[in-house]
């Protein structure tokens, strides 16, 4: 049993278990930190399969940007977890057998049927191949349309995501630009003719018809 | 023993169940619901990285690199729409999102 072959039984137990932690945890930011842990030993995994550009950005991309959103979002919101756990081991039996039904199967089939120790091309190694050159080749020549259909989709999400949680605070003061700029002068001041002088009204002869007098 | 591709393919293979067997247990926490589907997106990229190396194909991690963009896309999204709902209801119970029931 080589070293390679520890690393792996090593990162794969890790996580498992991390794995495990995220669905039975009972504090959402718990489970968002064993997520954490559970792709950092995924990226350990890809690793070893020598795949060193996705490991780097699975940890810069996922634990650096997305898990930083979980967490972000599990800590704003202030969640009841009691109300959210009610019946949490009700149907525990039924999952764990149909989990373990997928599992063992797709074990049997996988480990039967993909009995591939070494790699039937290998890949080119050593110190002057580039796992992220020979990437970004195949990016920006092969995949260059759907490279950019992917910026598109990042785009989108951006957009929506921004729109979905934009609120507009009702008390809140703000000009609006366009408004702003195709104002005339007309809209601001009105200029009102009046003749410089006037002659006094005459005073009225007769008494108010009341008959109360003014002060 | 060495470690063949099997092995790889059960790793992801048992990543999968265990996501699946958290979306049964966690049904009213939306999101622990989101965390369960980025494992089995997950355990998807792995199988496809094993494979791109056993089978020595670069094109398995380009499809990788689409899969973590479009999952980087759906968690913003829905995490999203995960404040937009507490903003609304105060909690994130999925049993409380009834109002389009008929």
């Amino acid at each position: 049993m080589d070293v390679k072959t520890g690393l792996f039984y090593l990162f794969a137990a890790v996580l498992l278990f991390a794995a495990f932690r995220v669905i039975t945890s009972r504090n959402p930011v718990y489970a968002a930190l064993y997520l954490v842990l559970a792709f950092f030993q995924a990226s350990a995994i890809w690793l070893l399969l020598r795949a060193e550009f996705l490991a780097i950005s699975l940890v810069l991309v996922y634990v650096g940007a997305v898990m930083v959103l979980f967490l972000f979002v599990v800590m704003m919101l202030d969640i009841n977890v009691d109300a959210l756990r009610q019946g949490f081991w009700k149907h525990f039996p039924l999952a764990a057998g149909i989990g373990a039904l997928i599992a063992l199967e797709m074990a049997a089939v996988l480990m039967g049927g993909f009995r591939l120790a070494e790699p039937r091309r290998p890949m080119a190694t050593g110190p002057d191949t580039s796992n992220t050159l020979e990437l970004g080749k195949l990016l920006y020549t092969e995949y260059l349309y759907p490279l950019e259909i992917a910026a598109v989709i990042l785009l989108v999400a951006i957009v929506a995501a921004i729109a979905l949680t934009l609120r507009t605070r009702k008390d809140s003061k703000y000009v609006n630009p366009s408004d702003q700029v195709r104002v005339k002068a007309r809209d601001r001041v009105r200029i009102v003719q009046m003749p410089v002088t006037r002659a006094a009204q005459p005073v009225a002869d007769e008494a108010p018809a009341a008959g109360e007098t003014k002060a | 023993m060495t470690i063949t591709l099997g092995h790889f393919l059960s790793l992801g293979a048992m990543l999968f169940a265990l996501s699946v067997i958290g979306i049964f247990l966690n049904r009213k926490n939306l999101i622990v619901l989101l965390m369960c589907i980025e494992l089995m997106l997950l355990a998807v990229n792995v199988n496809f990285v094993a494979f791109s190396y056993f089978l020595g194909d670069m094109h398995g991690q380009i499809f990788v690199f689409f899969i973590l963009t479009v999952a980087a896309a759906e968690s913003a999204i829905g995490l999203a729409l995960l404040v937009l709902l507490f903003r609304n209801k105060s909690n994130i119970n999925v049993d409380e999102l009834n109002a389009l029931k008929g």
